[in-house]
């Protein structure tokens, strides 16, 4: 929720000032660049919600010429433009909620990992066994080992202020 | 249909992954600044120890305070030591039901051991000293550098902190074996503190070095410190587990401490110390030092001085809290100081410096190292002090004492960084930060390929650094809670290659979704940040206030963030800690003062008389309890009014903060719950302890 007195100046300046602090967190040798391997979950974590090829455009971008690393002098405004034009919105709960009844063809309402994994790995932008496995790990109910997705829809939403 | 609904479906999950990552990240960031800030607090101390030297005449009041804390080792034999830590007197009663062992001790003898352990049995006193005099015994022989070789297809099986976690070390065993000849070991250091086994798991692997002493190889690493030990529990330990005869048993652990070898080399190519490098560091050097005059490496050596003048003084040897007596003369550095201030902005930014902590505290590092040396009677850095003048009467601590010294400091307390250069480690306050220009160089001078050190915990149990010409390993999982980190252990065959397993103790933590798993370390961070905001709530308030012109009690959430990020001037990312931290909020906005008070405090039992005591004593906290079981030399657990009231003096003195007799009398009776004139330690902190006000679930 904005401050409706803000000026256009103070919200740039917010808007830096979240983005530096999600890079910095990656940051390691404290000297503004970041692996572009990370810069996805950066993206991710300013609220953000591309596709894949979002991400690689995105990247491409602002990439240092195939060294693997980002500079903060490039993404900063790259980012802050993204930010500013809600360019990759997040996803509404009844979307996702359509999204998920679609795969539960039986109406059970719940996933087996089976059926999930089916999905998850063979369609889209395909997850590697690596994201599948941390999925049920994150998302299945650990005694019955399903996916109960309604509940996990309203318990796991985004805030919107970030 | 259902390729848009898988593909929305991956948009979404990737980013609630990525959002937990980033707290976790956060998290962790937390539990390490907090963890290095505790060990820079020890250093600061040492500072106070400095003091107080310098401070003694033989006129001042406080000297018996003093000379109690300094106090001289009552003996100085190896045999009259043996006679005093003589178990034969202490009889094994019927009603013990603890595992009995026989020496010399045996796999069956130390297997049963474990086993005892498994099933939380308590090891007899008469055992435990028998055993640890055994151990004692047999390191005096080991060099400081023990060279093993990986030959004949032998895996060499190499482990890192393990911090008193018995369940860390049994899930090792399980997993790969228990030690023995075909199976050799090296552990490498930080055995004990904060895990609540540190002792059990000392005893078990002495216990394994008596039998296989060819085949086991202990690293003394910075835990092995008997200074740091008052600090981080394993003093505590073992008082709490032996009331008669722990303060034996931590005498001699002492010293076995200072005999534990410093360093392992396997097949002349790999080098394991507990902390790592430095840009001095020669193994030669290393080899060549008398290793237990360093009783605790955070303190310089002193002077052996021999009587004279027909004066009474005696041999004071090394073993005790602090410096040495003859505080003009001797060499004052516990860090040495930098060329300058021109290193600081390239400093690892990745936890709380000293910048902000110290001066909140009017007491930093350099400061007191300055006018320490001014008062010793010489200004220069540290690099001139070699040609300071000497003075006959006085011992020597020669340059090389000094130097030895360094060399075990920087190989026990060194963290590496990703800049090239050597610097001090000032965010530990011991050994150094060391690049990778300086692993090339200090490794081709010894012509070895590869460094493998501990000492700081990492989220995967291991990490490579440096090119991989460095490797961190670390067997303590759950370190900072459940779910932070795994553990892990590396198993090296003739090729050198290191390979390596990981695990994570605790079933607790297996079941738990990843998203608890995350929720519940971060809980824990954010409990151990509360008391960093309430130290500071005053200024916090100030901060919050310039953003509420009108005084409606309210700011909105950003002007939150910004504000507490300026006065904890931690590195945090506050807008991103947000969420979890602040529960109450309406619209996006945050009632400051209901939050300050939701930080947990407790109330004193009684009205003090002065405010600004109580916030004194909650920033240095850790550091008066440890100084409080110094003073409490017979390790009662008590100390009286007189003492409690000179600590306070000397201390308030070294703060420069006022603090008047009368406080400290107001203060001593509300602590004194029994009203029978002694001060219970125990009780002192518990009174301190922050208590949770708000539920939090």
């Amino acid at each position: 929720m904005a401050d409706s007195t803000q000026s256009a100046e103070a919200i740039v300046s917010d808007v830096h000032k979240k983005i530096r602090a999600a890079f910095e967190a990656f940051d390691y040798e404290s000297n503004n660049t970041v692996d572009v391997r990370e810069i996805g979950t950066i993206i991710y974590s300013l609220g953000c919600f591309p596709t894949q090829a979002n991400l690689h455009d995105l990247i491409a971008e602002v990439e240092e010429d195939h060294t693997g690393y980002i500079h903060l002098d490039k993404f900063l405004p790259a980012m802050t433009k993204v930010l500013l034009d809600h360019k990759f919105p997040c996803i509404p709960e009844d979307l996702l909620l359509q999204a998920f009844e679609v795969l539960d063809k039986e109406k059970k309402g719940y996933l087996e990992p089976e059926e999930l994994t089916k999905y998850m790995t063979q369609e889209g932008e395909v997850f590697t066994q690596e994201e599948m496995d941390e999925m049920l790990t994150a998302l299945a109910d650990p005694e019955k080992n399903l996916v109960y997705y309604k509940d996990l829809i309203s318990q796991l939403t985004i805030d919107p202020d970030m | 249909m259902s390729i848009r609904a898988a593909l929305l479906i991956q948009r979404w999950y990737r980013q609630y992954a990525a959002r937990l990552e980033m707290r976790r990240r956060c998290t962790w960031k937390i539990f390490q600044s907090i963890e290095y800030a505790g060990e820079q607090d020890q250093i600061k101390l040492y500072t106070f120890f400095g003091f107080l030297m310098d401070h003694f005449t033989p006129a001042s009041s406080e000297r018996n305070l003093i000379s109690h804390i300094f106090r001289k080792n009552e003996f100085c034999h190896d045999t009259e030591w043996e006679r005093y830590f003589c178990y034969k007197s202490i009889e094994v009663t019927d009603s013990y039901t603890g595992p009995h062992l026989t020496f010399p001790m045996t796999f069956c003898g130390v297997s049963k051991l474990v086993e005892a352990f498994k099933h939380k049995q308590q090891l007899h006193a008469r055992y435990v000293l028998q055993l640890l005099g055994e151990t004692w015994r047999l390191l005096r022989i080991f060099p400081n550098i023990s060279q093993i070789s990986a030959y004949h297809n032998k895996q060499i099986t190499i482990c890192g902190d393990l911090h008193g976690q018995l369940e860390d070390l049994l899930l090792i065993f399980y997993k790969n074996g228990l030690p023995s000849s075909e199976k050799p070991y090296v552990f490498n250091g930080d055995f004990v503190d904060r895990g609540k086994n540190s002792l059990e798991i000392l005893l078990i692997l002495f216990g394994f070095l008596l039998v296989y002493p060819n085949d086991v190889h202990l690293n003394r690493g910075n835990h092995e410190d008997h200074i740091v030990n008052l600090r981080y529990g394993f003093t505590k330990e073992v008082l709490g587990k032996y009331r008669v005869h722990g303060k034996k048993i931590l005498k001699l652990l002492q010293k076995i401490f200072s005999w534990l070898p410093l360093a392992t080399v396997i097949d002349n190519k790999v080098l394991i110390v507990h902390g790592g490098i430095s840009d001095k560091t020669d193994l030669d050097a290393i080899a060549r030092v008398d290793r237990h005059k360093y009783g605790s490496a955070l303190t310089p050596p002193k002077p052996t001085k021999h009587a004279v003048n027909g004066s009474k003084t005696q041999t004071i040897n090394n073993r005790e809290a602090c410096g040495p007596v003859e505080g003009r003369r001797r060499v004052c550095s516990l860090t040495y100081c930098s060329s300058g201030p021109a290193h600081r902005h390239d400093l690892p930014r990745r936890s709380l410096h000293n910048a902000h902590i110290s001066s909140q505290l009017n007491w930093s590092l350099e400061k007191e190292l300055k006018k320490r040396r001014r008062l010793a009677g010489f200004d220069q850095s540290y690099r001139e002090l070699r040609t300071s003048d000497s003075d006959p009467e006085s011992g020597e601590t020669t340059e090389t004492d000094v130097g030895e010294w360094k060399q075990i400091v920087d190989v026990l307390w060194s963290d590496p960084m990703a800049q090239n250069g050597c610097i001090p480690n000032e965010v530990r306050g011991g050994g150094c930060y060391w690049g990778p220009d300086v692993t090339e160089e200090v490794l081709g001078r010894h012509n070895l390929q590869l460094l493998i050190r501990s000492h700081e915990c990492k989220q995967d149990g291991y990490e490579f650094c440096h090119n991989r010409r460095v490797l961190t390993i670390f067997s303590a999982s759950n370190y900072y809670e459940v779910g932070s980190n795994r553990g892990a252990y590396i198993r090296m065959g003739p090729d050198l290659v290191p390979h390596f397993i990981q695990y994570q103790a605790s079933r607790t933590c297996r079941e738990l979704t990843l998203r608890q798993s995350v929720g519940w370390t971060e809980r824990s961070a954010l409990r151990a940040l509360r008391e960093q905001l309430f130290v500071h709530k005053s200024d916090l308030i100030s901060a919050f206030q310039e953003f509420d012109p009108n005084n409606k009690g309210m700011i909105s959430l950003r002007h939150w963030a910004s504000a507490t990020e300026r006065v904890l001037n931690l590195g945090l990312p506050w807008r991103l800690l947000r969420p979890q931290h602040v529960s109450s909020t309406q619209c996006g906005m945050v009632d400051y003062q209901q939050w300050i008070r939701e930080l947990s405090i407790t109330e004193p039992k009684q009205e003090i008389s002065d405010n600004s005591i109580l916030e004194t004593m909650y920033k240095n906290h850790s550091n008066l309890e440890t100084i409080f079981r110094i003073i409490d030399t017979d390790h009662s657990g008590l100390i009286s009014f007189e003492e409690f009231r000179q600590t306070w003096k000397l201390l308030s003195s070294h703060l420069q903060t006022e603090i008047s007799d009368k406080a400290i009398a107001d203060l001593a009776q509300s602590i004194d719950f029994n009203k029978d004139g002694v001060i219970d330690i125990n009780e002192f902190m518990e009174a301190f302890r922050l208590v949770d006000i708000s539920a939090h679930t």
